[in-house]
């Protein structure tokens, strides 16, 4: 017997743990992998409410969030290489001629 | 609702016009580039009009298959304001069925005419383009004319009656941008202003008696008002006059009555199929209709009924006398129609609503025959006058202005256009009134009831009758007879079978149009069917001695106008015969009895010097010279030197202006080193939003 | 103190840690390999939630697919270290200051609004037969087969938007 929130804590610390990553590194692979975490995060809260409840529906959710993020690691490596062939750099903070 | 035979069809005698319209508004500039266009686009309008009269002639056949009785067919809901309801509702009826038929077969057979008319109208006026316009205003106004004939109310003929208001406006403006003669100047599109402001007039007065109408017996639906109207009339007699008199106006300015018929002759600015069409055929007889339908409540009133015959008599007299004076081919026509549709007024005044429509379908062929026939005459002088231009190649023929319509111009044509020559032939005598011609008998019809019951508006009408022979009589020995006066009418050419045709068609309806309604037992016609719409109508035996009157004066008046005109042969330039022995009377004639300069001096000036006035002095003068600059401005200016200009604009406004300026600097400064460019510093942002955001839902 | 929640402690302290271990790497490789154990801790998570076959597509999508691709494309690049940059000083700071305030919302939600959560019982033996699968295999193909077909073809674009992206230009 566990209590919710000690998931929800745990969730909540990964995620947390996982946008620190995005903010302070600049390796853009580090950052994609602490978005993939802050996800696994989110799936975990996921999956404890679905057992909570008894119910599949977070669980189904939790596949669709793992297709989508295989869609989206596949994409974004394809650009980080992409950059990397243009730039010959792939430093987040090279990177800032979006400025206005 | 119950379907009556072909009632189904009613609403094709909008739409095929109105498709004929879009396919020549589409395609039209396609066509004209095609060496088949022109062709193309008058067949085209041409046989959307002929639909819209097969169309006619099954609702008729509805009608008379259905013994008379009335049939109506509901497109849809119109207005539902409150306990307003109207639906948008064709009525079928013997009268409406009538009107359908008179103009979309005239219609169909004028349109027949201009493919050939404006094939060479376009190359004479160098605008080859605007053929393809003629033809969807033409169309236009087929499908307007066909709301005003089939409206079940008040509400829907109105919407009809500004239709062709519309299009008339449209057509005698259609060379907008020069004069009768070609050249450039602003006098067609004036003409056009001056129908359709003569024409407001009269459809104010329409408005009001709708207004009163609604007001007083609650509805625009020809049926319900009917019903309501013998009510009020024994309560409120004064109301039924108004409406009828307000109705009158209206008249007057559709069916060119005195005081409002100054715009038809000017309408002749139009190209001839217009004048033949529009104000002669159909339009104009728009006024006699309303009164016809509105029978049952002219009945109610005989006072009205007086002065709408009188007004009817008094105008047939009046342009009667004009048209004598007149030298113009197209405007001796134009004031012979105003004589005429006088007549009907006249007639459907008296009460005489059968006499009055069946001169309505008389003059319809036969004017139409003869304004076409004028037509064609323009045209000959027309190809007469560019073969000799180009013939000869004399430079001056171009310089001098030639007006083809001019009938000093003209002479002997009877022997270089014999054809046109009959076909105007026939006109004048049915015009004339001379037996067995179709204006014989309808004429004759409308002199019996005056004669019955009104014998004041007998006599005028009987003196008109016989300027009527007299002004035609001259016509026809003044462009037929004689010798040529211009050297365009020795060599005039006569016209295409295109426009001849249609022509002989009316001649042949001209002869025969009696016969729908012949004086003699068991051929009163069109009496009986109309009379299945008007109620049981007066059936008029024949009165030997009204007929034989008029019979002998038009033959009188056409052996005088032979003394004077056909005997000797005007020469060119020399002044009309008439001249001396009338004198002043002639003078008069001839300047259409100077009303269209009253008219100028007495509304026109006035209004002028009204609006000189507002404009100069009250205006300029007092408002913005006095109120703005020395009142408004000049306090405004005292102000502003004493107290605003030191102290509060410079040290105030000035510094604030000035602050806010540095401050935004400073902000924009400020503020764009967030826009680093760096992805990492945006999230942050985000990041810093998602913390305050949840802050905030946690301690709310 | 259960059994359950001894486990669950010892699994968050690796999850945590490894999550740690992925931020504070500097070298990229290291950051992927502590990633892949932390994946593999929350797939004991979801075995202990009673979602068997989340746990097993964690594994083998995630620790196995996702993370092998990382792998292979940090040695591609060879981006395993960068040198170190002069702007953006204060960003992690700002950035740490704003986790341990989340965090600290976080807990004062739970502890604030602790009545309205629930426990999480052991699973049963049911769920490790073959009939959860057909349970999932019934939601999925039934209840959620529109979704199901969109991200098939949100796989099918990704692809070929892989494919566009690191295609070799012609010629150049």
């Amino acid at each position: 017997m566990v209590d919710i929130s000690y998931y929800i804590l745990l969730s909540a610390v990964l995620f947390t743990i996982g946008a620190v990553g995005v903010l302070v590194r600049r390796n853009p692979l580090i950052i994609f992998m602490s978005v993939e975490l802050m996800l696994n995060a989110a799936n975990l809260a996921f999956v404890s409410f679905a057992s909570m409840h008894g119910s599949l529906d977070g669980q189904i959710f939790v596949f669709f969030v793992m297709t989508v993020a295989a869609a989206e690691v596949a994409v974004g490596l394809a650009l980080i290489v992409q950059i990397f062939k243009s730039r010959h750099s792939i430093n987040v903070d090279e990177m800032n001629s979006l400025k206005g | 609702m119950e379907t009556h035979g072909f009632a189904f069809l009613a609403p094709w005698l909008v739409f095929a016009p109105v498709v004929g319209l879009l396919i020549n508004i589409i395609f039209g500039g396609w066509f004209m580039k095609q060496p088949w266009g022109e062709r193309a686009i008058g067949a085209i309008a041409a046989t959307a009009s002929g639909a819209a009269f097969v169309v006619s002639a099954l609702l008729a056949y509805t009608v008379f298959a259905g013994h008379g009785e009335l049939a109506r067919w509901t497109l849809g809901q119109w207005i539902y304001i409150g306990d307003l309801k109207l639906d948008w509702t064709f009525r079928l009826d013997s009268l409406s069925t009538t009107m359908m038929l008179v103009v979309s077969g005239v219609g169909t057979l004028i349109h027949i005419y201009a493919i050939g008319y404006m094939h060479e109208d376009v190359r004479f006026k160098n605008d080859i383009p605007r053929y393809q316009r003629f033809f969807v205003f033409l169309n236009l106004f087929i499908a307007a004319m066909m709301i005003l004939v089939s409206g079940d109310s008040y509400m829907m003929l109105f919407v009809g009656w500004e239709g062709v208001g519309l299009c008339s406006f449209l057509l005698i403006g259609f060379w907008y941008d020069m004069d009768t003669l070609g050249r450039s100047s602003w006098a067609n599109s004036n003409a056009a202003k001056k129908a359709f402001i003569a024409n407001r007039v009269g459809d104010f007065g329409f408005l009001i008696a709708g207004f009163l109408m609604f007001w007083r017996l609650g509805s625009f639906q020809f049926d319900q008002v009917f019903a309501a109207a013998p009510t009020l009339a024994a309560s409120d007699h004064t109301t039924i006059i108004l409406i009828t008199l307000f109705m009158l106006i209206g008249v007057a300015g559709k069916s060119a009555q005195i005081p409002l018929y100054v715009w038809l002759p000017d309408a002749m600015a139009g190209p001839t199929p217009v004048s033949a069409l529009i104000h002669a055929a159909t339009m104009v007889t728009a006024g006699v209709y309303l009164v016809t339908r509105s029978a049952p409540l002219y009945t109610l009133v005989p006072e009205a009924q007086y002065i709408v015959a009188m007004t009817g008599a008094v105008t047939a007299l009046f342009a009667a006398t004009i048209a004598v004076g007149q030298y113009d081919i197209k405007k001796v026509l134009a004031y012979s129609t105003i004589s005429q549709l006088g007549f009907m007024v006249a007639a459907v005044g008296m009460g005489a609503y059968v006499a009055g429509m069946f001169h309505l379908i008389t003059h319809a062929f036969f004017k139409a025959l003869l304004f076409l026939s004028a037509g064609s005459i323009i045209l000959g002088l027309e190809r007469g006058h560019h073969h000799l231009a180009h013939g000869h190649g004399h430079g001056d023929h171009h310089e001098e202005v030639f007006d083809p319509g001019d009938m000093r111009n003209m002479g002997g044509l009877r022997k270089t256009m014999p054809v046109t020559f009959w076909l105007y032939m026939i006109g004048t005598l049915a015009l004339a009134g001379i037996v067995p011609f179709a204006g014989f008998w309808s004429k004759d019809e409308i002199l019996l009831d005056a004669n019955l019951h009104y014998t004041g508006v007998y006599w005028i009408l009987t003196i008109a009758a016989f300027l009527t022979a007299f002004y035609m009589g001259r016509q026809i020995w003044m462009v037929f007879f004689g010798e040529a006066r211009h050297e365009a009418a020795a060599h005039a050419e006569e016209s295409p079978a295109v426009m001849t045709v249609p022509l002989m068609v009316l001649a042949v309806l001209s002869v025969l149009g009696g016969a729908l309604n012949l004086p003699f037992e068991g051929f009163h016609n069109l009496t009986h069917w109309l009379g299945h719409t008007l109620g049981e109508v007066e059936v008029m035996p024949l009165n030997w001695v009204v007929a034989g009157a008029s019979t002998a004066l038009a033959l009188t008046a056409i052996f005088l106008s032979w003394w004077i005109y056909g005997r000797n042969p005007l020469k060119a330039g020399q002044p009309d015969p008439l001249k001396k022995p009338l004198g002043l009377a002639f003078t008069g004639m001839e300047n259409k009895w100077f009303v269209d300069e009253g008219y100028w001096f007495v509304i026109v000036d006035r209004y002028v010097d009204i609006s000189r006035f507002l404009a100069d002095k009250v205006d300029w003068e007092f408002w913005h010279d006095w109120f703005h600059e020395k009142v408004i401005a000049g306090t405004y200016n005292w102000l502003s030197n004493i107290a605003l200009n030191e102290v509060a604009d410079q040290k105030g406004i000035d510094a604030f202006a000035n602050f806010l300026g540095k401050a935004t600097q400073w902000l924009s400064g400020t503020t764009r080193k967030f826009q680093n460019g760096f992805v990492r510093s945006y999230a942050l942002s985000v990041f810093l939003g998602v913390v305050i955001i949840l802050g905030y839902l946690l301690l709310k | 103190m259960s059994i359950d929640l001894i486990l669950f402690l010892i699994l968050a302290v690796v999850a945590v840690a490894t999550a740690l271990g992925m931020l504070l790497s500097k070298n990229a490789v290291y950051s992927a390999l502590f990633l892949v154990l932390n994946f593999a801790a929350i797939a004991v998570f979801y075995l202990l939630l009673g979602a068997p076959f989340i746990a097993i597509s964690q594994v083998t999508v995630y620790a196995g697919a996702i993370m092998v691709l990382f792998l292979f494309v940090i040695m591609l690049l060879g981006a395993e270290t960068l040198a170190p940059s002069k702007v953006l000083r204060g960003q992690g700071w700002a950035a740490f200051g704003l986790a341990v305030v989340l965090v600290a919302e976080t807990v004062y939600l739970l502890v604030s609004r602790h009545a309205a959560v629930g426990v999480i019982a052991r699973p049963d033996a049911f769920l490790n037969t073959m009939d959860s699968l057909r349970e999932i295999g019934k939601a999925l193909f039934i209840q959620y087969l529109l979704p199901f077909e969109v991200t098939s073809i949100l796989l099918l674009v990704a692809m070929v938007g892989a494919i566009v992206l690191t295609r070799r230009e012609k010629g150049g």
